[in-house]
């Protein structure tokens, strides 16, 4: 992977955002540590609700507050921790050196303004362009990013272009400027098969041209496999697993990260039903005692019901279960080993 | 769009020809002769009679509505039985006056409207929202030849800033506008504010928000274009209201604009003028829900006219 020796460009510490509902409080991100180097990817992982997007909009500071709150925690960008900035300190950054691109291309871009003006808004902001020159360097942008004829596509809005055209115009829009950081929030859910691997190619290829580093945000193991170097598997509002990419696939340690990848269906394999963690995630607002995962995991004793264990440390690897501690006093940990033709499959 | 305009001003016809087929029942329907009320009290009833012939009230029904629209549709909408001047003068006299209240009034109905939507919008939920939706509420429910009557005691009686009644100068306009504008104002104010809510919430405003865009422009350039589309509707329609306003706004403030003229005109019995009036009336508020329409597409291009 190589990415021992570069710089550290952010570094997440026990960030805690959590939601106030009346009286009830919503731990959607409770306790999240991860750093991200310079052009580097970083997966986060996880299903609905397990706090991967809550997270990246924290890094953001775009938490809407009330009902969020960004409660304790330090987001180290190239060393300035962002909690402490201003509003003003902030959106100076947003679009210009920290990007973000959204799941829903549909409906992430202005109706009623041309994509090229969207595009531009980012250049007239951040590097105070005059308004032709900042067009002129949006159209350039669509270019960059593969779109055929863009002086033509600059001035259409956006229900005029296809939901893969659209996510290109959201990419050049958060590449404008050259962020050093882009946080890519499940850029390809919403598209078709095809268009997903153009996408990503296309990410990929713009990471290496400009070194801008990525969290890309999924559930896809497949989107894993293909874009990152390190990967974080969250599940409720924490950080379970965080190693790199090829031992996640090899040797999967937490029990969550076992049942992501046995769930992934395969062509090679002809089954009858698909596997399933079984069980569903538990309500943010009402989690069980101990391990979140413990009710559905295969392996959990009466420990795991009862105490949560913490990030165990080894290396550059971490896993938060029971299973690889010395307090593990359940029946020898039969390590089930993913089946990783299976997962590459994919 | 040349078809969609082409088809909205032949679909004006028939709408034209309700009205005046409704305003010439309605007429026929209110008690008072106008040949007794042209005659004078003394008269005998030859005379009612002969005036009554003239007018050609002897006629059926059905044969005076008719050559009336025939007619107007030759252009010539008749005289006014009162002063036997040509109705089409009597209303070109008025009309520059009543269109001039009436757009005094929707720019206060849309300024004040749109501007006290949005900063209830923007600071949803707290002290000021709620007392501004609070004033909305009570201008909406003022009826506006109260608010006129108040507005004439406190600042023309009391305070003499503005002259009390007529027409003329820019200060004569203010009070008059304020009267007729207010309420549509409040129900713009609670639309933009519903509406601006709605769209604050949607995901391209997150995207400008991560763009970083400075706050104010958010809310003016990314969110306000998109969430005065349906407040265009409610504007549109409240200039139908505010022409029916100004029948009560002129007569307060003594304005000799259409709106006076159509209660004279109804006071008189002289069925030409209310025709003739009305008829303008109507034609003013089909052309502006026409423009209504148009600014629709004009918004957003996504609005197919057809």
């Amino acid at each position: 992977m190589g990415t021992e020796h570069k710089e550290t460009i952010l570094e997440v510490k026990n960030l805690k955002t959590h939601f106030f509902s009346g009286k009830k409080v919503i731990k959607a991100v409770d306790g999240v540590d991860f750093d991200v180097k310079r052009g580097e990817t970083l997966g986060i992982v996880g299903e609905s609700g397990s706090g991967k997007s809550i997270t990246s909009l924290s890094i953001m500071r775009l938490i809407a507050e009330p009902p969020g709150k960004i409660v304790d925690g330090e987001i180290n960008f190239k060393g300035k921790n962002l909690l402490s900035e201003t509003e003003e300190g902030m959106r100076q950054m947003r679009g210009n050196k920290i990007s973000m691109i959204f799941q829903e291309p549909m409906t992430s871009l202005n109706p009623v303004y041309s994509v090229g003006e969207q595009i531009a808004e980012a250049f007239r902001i951040h590097q105070k362009l005059p308004k032709k020159e900042a067009w002129q360097r949006a159209v350039e942008m669509l270019r960059l990013v593969g779109i055929p004829s863009p002086e033509k596509r600059a001035k259409q809005e956006p229900h005029e272009l296809s939901g893969g055209m659209r996510q290109r115009v959201m990419i050049a829009m958060a590449l404008a400027c050259k962020p050093e950081l882009l946080i890519a929030d499940e850029p390809t859910t919403a598209l078709d098969v095809t268009i997903q691997a153009q996408i990503l190619d296309l990410l990929k290829n713009l990471q290496e041209q400009l070194g801008t580093a990525v969290i890309m945000i999924t559930h896809d193991m497949g989107v894993v496999s293909e874009t990152c170097d390190r990967v974080a598997v969250m599940y409720c509002g924490k950080i379970v697993e965080h190693t790199d990419v090829d031992s996640l696939f090899e040797n999967p340690k937490h029990p969550y990260t076992q049942g992501l990848l046995r769930s992934i269906p395969a062509v090679d394999r002809d089954v009858e039903e698909l596997e399933a963690i079984p069980g569903t995630v538990p309500s943010p607002d009402n989690l069980p005692k101990g391990c979140s995962f413990a009710p559905r995991c295969p392996f959990a004793t009466d420990l795991c019901r009862t105490e949560e264990p913490d990030l165990l440390i080894d290396n550059d690897d971490k896993v938060r279960c029971w299973m690889y501690s010395e307090r593990w006093n359940g029946p020898a940990a039969k390590e089930v080993a993913a089946d990783v033709s299976h997962a590459n499959a994919n | 769009m040349f078809i969609f305009l082409m088809r909205r001003l032949v679909q004006i016809v028939p709408v034209l020809l309700g009205v005046t087929l409704m305003v010439f029942l309605i007429m026929q329907m209110v008690p008072g002769d106008p040949a007794v009320l042209v005659a004078g009290e003394g008269a005998t009833d030859e005379q009612v009679e002969a005036i009554r012939h003239d007018l050609g009230l002897d006629q059926p029904l059905a044969v005076q509505y008719l050559s009336y629209v025939g007619d107007v549709v030759k252009g010539d909408f008749g005289e006014s039985i009162r002063t036997s001047r040509p109705v089409l003068d009597e209303i070109l006299v008025r009309l520059p006056i009543t269109l001039e209240l009436a757009f005094w009034s929707i720019v206060i109905t849309v300024v004040l409207g749109v501007l006290i939507g949005i900063i209830a919008a923007t600071k949803q939920n707290s002290f000021t929202d709620v007392g501004l939706m609070m004033v909305a509420l009570l201008g909406v429910s003022l009826p506006n030849f109260w608010l006129g009557l108040m507005l004439i005691i406190y600042f023309s009686v009391g305070l003499q800033w503005f002259p009390v009644a007529g027409w003329g100068t820019f200060s004569h306009i203010i009070l008059p506008a304020i009267t007729l504008g207010t309420g549509g104002a409040a129900i713009v104010a609670r639309m933009t504010r519903a509406s601006m809510l709605e769209v604050i919430r949607q995901d391209y405003i997150r995207t400008a928000k991560a763009k970083g865009v400075r706050q104010r422009l958010i809310i003016y350039k990314h969110a306000l274009k998109n969430a005065l589309i349906p407040v265009i509707t409610v504007v549109g329609l409240q200039f139908g209201a505010l022409l029916g306003g100004t029948v009560l706004t002129e007569s307060v403030f003594a304005i000799n604009g259409v709106g006076r003229l159509i209660i004279d005109a109804i006071r008189m019995r002289d069925l030409p003028l209310v025709q003739g009036s009305i008829l303008f009336v109507s034609v003013l508020f089909v052309i502006v829900n026409l423009l209504v329409d148009l600014s629709y597409r004009f918004l957003n291009k996504r609005v197919e006219l057809n």
